[in-house]
């Protein structure tokens, strides 16, 4: 019955969608309302149909339903409902599905809250939107049909792959990334519409796009941080990136939205960079089907790949004609996209913009080089290379460093032209925390050129970006007389999106200094243990109390208990484990980490006896992992606060410009905010 | 729309498909070795697991490659905490007895492993006919290049690596493999150390 639902209502959204896409290229052509309106109904349709799919599959799931072919997959009567219910996103066909949901949302929500708006841009935004939906809708009614019915219907089933039941974060991570990756659709739909609807020529679509594009990617930095976070507590190698094409794959379209956040400020403050930004939002939405046809096709080993059946003729075929469509299109329009605006003198924040792009774009090349290198070199050559992390560290670290720096120098200068004592005032202060971090690094045993550099340069920026928020805040102090705390409150709701700039800059900042301390100075050790036996690692004892075993619902569980030993006292206790699933005959490791402000002590149980007489524990400690967590958090606060509606007085100013639009209501920030910057 | 621009950002799109098309032709986890028609690395390596008459050796005996020149030698690669090996071990062990009489040598080698989970291994998988041999430091797979567990070398009777096979072998590869090196075994004459 649910197969039936599901299946049934993914059939009826194809011809939706193909019904839509029809609808919307007389929209866009015709311009009357009635064509419009058939569209966005079919938008709005097919969000409901992609709802009751996946809502079929979610019931599908918890009631056990073997007799749909993704549950007999995933499945399994021993998994917690928790479990169960997030194992929509374990495989490969519930994935597509819950890709799809998620486009089907973006989708309804991006026509709904921009339905008002004259012209024939959003007919054709949500009409490249619905081509979008398609490919996904196809593959869930072919090759990645999640509904195939099972007969004779199984009693039980593996449930989800040992790894992906292991750990909570397995509930944050994937949702997070969908929600970042598919919603770099919209800037490319807004783009698509923008093109094809003649508004490229003005910056109108641009600030539309731009709000999109935080939301986005501030979904996309949060998933990043949190796979990171993912993979050091579940793998137990007290890593939390290693360059895998998977991890590039969510890097690469990060790392041109970043970009793109920035020289959008350009176009809409100068009416620079206007062709450059349309190369950006369409080479982000590229660089997310690429990075999933890389490592959802098997053209390219990784971790993360699923099995894949014919799933990767289908990608090819979508990526050639994103890449023709989208190339084409651009390039068509190229000739209108011309500057119009100049750099006014070297020494602005304008310049600082453009090198910011620049060295994204160079990392994103880079990155991108290194992944597919092997493809490349295997067709020329006809020889097997691997790319590893030696290649990346090496070539990305300088790159690092410069954007680090570019991130105190940028927000320290004006707009337009700084004067030399302007320059000196605001750039040579900062130095003094460059000073501060590196004697600190230093004196803390730092030895290691790339990470003292960073870390000194981010003391750099950090002060650079703290100034400009202290500044503000002295000069509503000083004109208004208002207190220091609501001088701050006022100052981040007064002009949201430069504020939630500067804390996100702080954000990678704090993330920049974590990578480059845990990097640097990890210490480890390796130790076979009899109770009562103790390792050292970096200044922490650690003595073996007892090796245990139980069985819990879903699993057994081995581990050891370990006692920090302080002073002859202990001061607690760390318990790693190795879990046992029945479907998996390989132990998935349970790493326990004990986090302080300072680092980590992460511990990994490698092997035991079964009789519990010994155990062999890896003992890590990593100095600063919690800060690249801390970071993550601080960046994402960074995108929320850019994100929040302006007040209301800055909307009526945006409104009164554009009479045509009507009432926006509650969502009328959404174009308001950016006037702000 | 300005067609010829058009045109020609559709054309710089053209190579990235044809690069990432023929990549999908590709299998990345077949990685080719180097040493296929390349004298095979020598090793003296002493048996850790018996295996079964009529292909037993004597647990401790010192297996030396140079010895079995003129046999075709099939050496698997295994080790007891490999899934895969699981699979292709019933066939192993079959295929090695159906060649028993044959100048042909299968022999097992344990890769990083300890010789007793390597028995306690064969033991639980029912027993094996033919002989393992114990690599200590990894050293002869190291020699050999070995990308991972389970991996099957073929050596033809002068020494040379005639084929590799990565992953769990079938016994349709394993019988054609053999009998081909059988057959140029056989056309070459007497098996001798002429060739060395």
């Amino acid at each position: 019955m649910n197969g039936l639902i599901g299946h049934g209502a993914l059939l009826i959204s194809v011809a939706v969608i193909v019904l839509g896409i029809g609808a919307g290229v007389m929209a866009g052509r015709l311009r009357t309302q009635d064509w419009i309106n058939a569209v966005y109904s079919a938008v709005y349709t097919n969000f409901v149909l992609v709802t009751i799919a996946t809502g079929a599959m979610v019931v599908a799931l918890v009631t056990h339903d073997f007799s749909v072919s993704y549950v007999a997959q995933v499945g399994s009567r021993a998994t917690p409902l928790f479990y169960t219910i997030i194992s929509l996103w374990s495989a490969l066909e519930g994935s597509i599905l819950f890709w799809g949901w998620v486009l089907s949302l973006y989708a309804a929500v991006v026509v709904w809250t921009n339905r008002r708006r004259a012209g024939a841009l959003v007919p054709w935004s949500a009409t490249a939107l619905l081509g979008v939906s398609l490919f996904f809708a196809i593959l869930l009614i072919g090759p990645a049909n999640p509904f195939h019915p099972v007969y004779p219907v199984p009693s039980d089933g593996p449930g989800p792959n040992p790894l992906l039941q292991n750990h909570i974060l397995m509930a944050v991570h994937p949702p997070l990334l969908y929600l970042g990756y598919v919603g770099m659709t919209v800037p490319f739909a807004f783009a698509v519409g923008a093109m094809l609807s003649g508004e490229i020529g003005s910056n109108d679509w641009i600030k539309l796009t731009h709000r999109w594009t935080l939301l986005s990617w501030g979904f996309l930095s949060a998933a990043i941080i949190a796979g990171m976070w993912w993979s050091y507590e579940v793998l137990g190698w007290g890593g939390y990136w290693a360059w895998d094409p998977v991890e590039n794959a969510s890097f690469m379209p990060w790392l041109t939205a970043t970009a793109f956040l920035h020289s959008a400020i350009m176009q809409e403050r100068r009416s620079m960079l206007r062709l450059w930004n349309v190369n950006l939002v369409v080479g982000t939405f590229v660089l997310t089907i690429l990075g999933t046809f890389l490592t959802r096709s098997g053209i390219i080993s990784s971790v993360h790949a699923f099995t894949t059946g014919t799933i990767g003729y289908f990608f090819l075929a979508f990526i050639a004609l994103v890449l023709v469509a989208s190339l084409g299109l651009v390039a068509g329009n190229s000739d209108r996209l011309g500057s119009a605006g100049n750099l006014d003198s070297a020494a602005s924040r304008e310049t600082v913009f453009l090198l910011n792009n620049l060295f994204l774009t160079v990392f994103m090349f880079t990155v991108l080089v290194g992944t597919l290198f092997p493809l490349v070199a295997e067709a020329i050559r006809g020889v097997k290379v691997s790319v590893g992390e030696p290649f990346f560290n090496r070539m990305s670290l300088p790159v690092v460093i410069v954007l680090v720096f570019l991130m105190g120098v940028g927000p320290a200068l004006p707009w337009g032209r700084a004067s030399r004592d302007e320059m000196r005032r605001k750039l040579v202060p900062p130095a003094a925390g460059a000073a501060l971090l590196l004697a600190i690094a230093l004196v803390a045993g730092m030895r290691n050129a790339y990470a003292l550099a960073v870390v000194a340069l981010a003391g750099y920026s950090i002060v650079a970006n703290a100034r400009e928020i202290v500044i503000g805040m002295q000069a509503r102090h000083e004109a208004r007389g208002e207190a220091w705390g609501v001088a701050l409150l006022k100052l981040a709701s007064g002009n949201r999106r430069r504020f939630g700039g500067y804390l996100a800059h702080i954000g990678v900042f704090a993330v920049a200094i974590g990578i480059a301390a845990s990097s640097s100075m990890r210490s480890d050790r390796e130790a076979t243990l009899k109770p009562g036996e103790s390792i050292t690692v970096a200044g922490r004892t650690l003595r073996l109390k007892s090796v245990w075993g139980r069985d819990e619902t879903q699993r057994s569980v081995v581990g050891a208990t370990l006692e920090f030993v302080e002073n002859g006292r202990v001061a607690g206790i760390i318990e790693p484990r190795m879990n046992f699933y029945p479907a998996s005959q390989q132990p998935v490791p349970t790493p326990a980490v004990r986090s302080s402000l300072l680092g980590d002590v992460y511990v990994n149980l490698q092997a035991f006896r079964p009789d519990g007489s010994n155990v062999t524990v890896k003992v890590i400690y990593e100095p600063l992992v919690p800060w690249i967590w801390a970071g993550g958090l601080i960046v994402v606060l960074g995108a929320i606060t850019s994100i929040l509606p302006q007040r209301v007085r800055v909307a009526h100013e945006a409104d009164a410009r554009q009479p045509a639009t009507g009432a926006r209501g509650a969502l009328a920030g959404l174009h308001a905010n950016v006037e702000a910057t | 729309m300005n067609w010829r621009r058009a045109s020609l950002g559709v054309a710089a799109a053209l190579p990235v498909i044809a690069l990432l098309a023929w990549g999908m032709t590709r299998d990345p986890k077949d990685i080719p070795s180097p040493l296929p028609g390349k004298s095979a690395p020598s090793f003296a390596l002493s048996v850790f697991a018996p295996g079964q008459q009529p292909l037993a050796r004597t647990v401790g005996d010192t297996v030396r490659l140079a010895d079995l020149r003129g046999q075709v030698v099939v050496l698997n690669f295994w080790a007891s905490w490999c899934l895969s090996c699981r699979d292709e071990h019933v066939t192993l062990s079959a295929v090695a007895r159906q060649y028993a009489g044959k100048p042909i040598q299968f022999l097992g080698v344990l890769y990083n492993d300890e010789p007793v989970s390597g028995t306690a291994w064969i033991k639980e998988m029912g027993g094996q006919s033919y002989a393992s041999l114990n690599d200590p430091g990894a050293r002869t797979a190291i020699d050999y290049g070995l990308y991972g567990v389970p991996e099957t070398f073929f050596l033809d009777v002068h020494g040379r690596v005639a084929y590799k096979q990565t992953g769990p072998a079938s016994a349709q590869v394993l019988a054609r493999v053999a009998d081909s090196l059988l057959a140029v075994a056989e056309k070459d004459g007497a098996p001798t150390n002429r060739n060395r």
